[in-house]
């Protein structure tokens, strides 16, 4: 209970700071650099709902993100919908295209369950290269509607929705990992017979967990077209995505919310900083060394290490 | 233990129960009741299908031919967890625990999923539930100890404890004693007589003859798939077959 309110307290506090900074600094690119890492603490999050939780280790974040992005733009060609509406829709697509994905690759494990994510990546990025109603290959331009008061840009406008975004994945994260569902995907990550011997509904769990973080994803994805006011599939699909947001992950740690929000947030400002700085390709090269890095270091990630340097310390005082 | 009337209907119906893994056929209809209460000892040479057998039963292997019938029901086609849940437990050969939880928290994931309702009980009341399994399997100091730290008869302690954590009525434990030391075996028996004596309909495969003996009401043997003996447990030893199965000659 306590915890519960301290946590609601911060995150209320959270968006106040946001929303407050979008108010008080009139510079847009802040705002333009705080949005990638936002967007990036929402992948890495929902991400870790299946990926750590679970243990599936899904290679199709840029999957959902690209699905994300053209839901988006679909619906402001067709029907000029709200932002608001575009990423509802993204979110139910995505639990849909969750449900599916899930439904037809939860039964294999291990690897093969991350060959085909990547293979979905490429089925469905193949599709839309090939609409013409949203671009082709070529991409697709987008107008930028009116913004909404109080905010004086659009681009802050899309900083402030990311971070509720962030917020709601933070929240719904938090939930699953401190219920039962929490327990019962982590149960099925350590042995997937023993769980389903004891009870668990290991393949609806891991379903649930596939739609919820699809949901999450492709509702990350949506405000992108608007960001960029401009969509095409080699971007909306970069394979990018799913290693980047795979590394914040593993780097922050997977058993507790915060460590892909610290990863998230270490490797997306590296990468911002590293963009301005030197060039944006070094970035890949950043984010491969530090992953190898941890891999062999802190297989665990951050989360891992802080938590053994309490245990080490507990046990040094007994 | 259980009233005279409730012992007429069987618990557990096996009915021709066939499976075969390509052109090898590990059981051929196999046909047994298991009552209410009983303690059943399950008995055979290496491959002669005892543990494929409780696969079949906890539903890691679908069958092909033959039922299993379960209080009256048929659940010949239910996925192990949802036969978990009508009341069917089992233990590991090799012990499976959860490696990233507690001892506790291993056993939290059976109190979870054991019956339809979630989170329905506080915390509070969740721990105390866990606590007095712990208490009775003898594993309360270990409560809160990672089980990857676990010595391995305390592995097969847990195995059972988190069988029993789900409330079941059949509680089929696989080879629980197998590497234990004398006074180790003792102290499992123990456990598994206490289990029975709370009404749980257990069966029990083992290998270490005097433990069989000791705990079973009725044994049954199996050799390469088929029934060759079974009834109490001093005629299931006299007879010949079982003898020239154990001994080969």
């Amino acid at each position: 209970m306590k915890r519960s309110v301290t946590f609601w307290i911060g995150a209320i506090a959270f968006l106040v700071i946001i929303l407050l900074t979008t108010q008080i600094i009139g510079n847009e690119y802040p705002f333009f650099a705080g949005y990638v890492i936002l967007q990036f603490i929402v992948l890495a999050v929902a991400w870790s709902i299946l990926g750590g939780y679970a243990g599936y280790v899904n290679f199709g974040t840029s999957a959902f993100f690209g699905v994300g992005v053209y839901t988006a733009v679909l619906l402001t060609k067709a029907a000029g919908a709200p932002l608001a509406v575009q990423i509802a829709a993204a979110a139910a697509v995505g639990a849909l295209l969750g449900l599916g994905v899930g439904l037809l690759t939860l039964r294999m494990q291990g690897i093969f369950f991350s060959i085909a994510t990547i293979a979905l990546t490429i089925v469905i990025e193949t599709s839309v290269t090939n609409w013409r109603f949203l671009g082709g290959a070529a991409g697709i331009q987008l107008q930028r509607p009116p913004v909404t008061p109080p905010f004086h840009s659009y681009v802050q406008m899309l900083f402030f929705v990311q971070a509720l975004l962030v917020v709601l994945a933070v929240a719904i994260a938090r939930y699953i990992q401190n219920s039962w569902i929490g327990r019962g995907l982590q149960a099925l990550r350590d042995d997937e017979l023993a769980a389903e011997c004891t009870g668990v509904p290991t393949l609806r769990l891991k379903l649930l967990a596939c739609v919820i973080s699809g949901a999450l994803m492709c509702a990350a994805g949506a405000p992108a077209a608007m960001y960029l006011q401009y969509a095409d599939p080699s971007s909306a699909f970069n394979l990018n995505y799913s290693v980047s947001v795979l590394a914040m992950s593993l780097i922050g740690g997977t058993s507790h919310w915060a460590g892909p929000v610290i990863g998230a947030i270490l490797l997306g400002v590296t990468q911002q900083l590293l963009a301005v700085t030197i060039s944006s390709e070094v970035n890949v090269l950043v984010l491969g060394i530090m992953l190898v890095l941890f891999v062999v270091a802190a297989p665990q990630g951050l989360i891992g290490l802080f938590r053994k340097m309490v245990d080490g310390r507990a046990e040094g005082k007994a | 233990m259980t009233s005279a009337n409730a012992t007429d209907a069987p618990l557990l119906r096996i009915g021709a129960l066939t499976k075969r893994f390509g052109g090898f056929t590990a059981l051929d209809k196999v046909s047994v009741d298991i009552c209410p209460g009983e303690r059943f000892g399950l008995i055979g040479p290496n491959g002669s299908g005892k543990t494929t057998l409780i696969n079949c039963i906890s539903g890691a292997f679908r069958t092909e031919p033959g039922t299993v019938i379960f209080q009256g029901e048929d659940i010949t086609r239910l996925p192990p967890y949802m036969r978990r849940r009508r009341g069917i437990a089992r233990s590991f050969q090799i012990p499976r625990p959860f490696r990233s939880m507690t001892v506790a928290e291993n056993l939290m994931v059976a109190l979870d999923f054991a019956g339809a309702a979630h989170d329905l009980i506080s915390a509070a009341e969740r721990r105390e539930a866990v606590m007095s399994i712990l208490q009775q399997t003898g594993l309360s100091s270990k409560a809160d100890a990672p089980a990857t730290r676990l010595s391995q008869v305390e592995l097969r302690k847990m195995e059972l404890a988190r069988a029993v954590a789900t409330r079941p009525k059949l509680l089929i434990s696989d080879e629980a004693m197998a590497g234990l030391s004398s006074s180790e075996v003792d102290e499992v028996l123990d456990l598994l007589m206490s289990l029975a004596d709370q009404d749980i309909t257990i069966i029990m495969i083992e290998h270490i003859m005097q433990a069989v003996m000791r705990f079973s009401e009725r044994i049954m043997c199996l050799d390469a798939g088929r029934i060759i003996a079974i009834g109490k447990p001093s005629e299931v030893m006299a007879n010949a077959r079982v003898q020239e199965a154990y001994l080969g000659t």
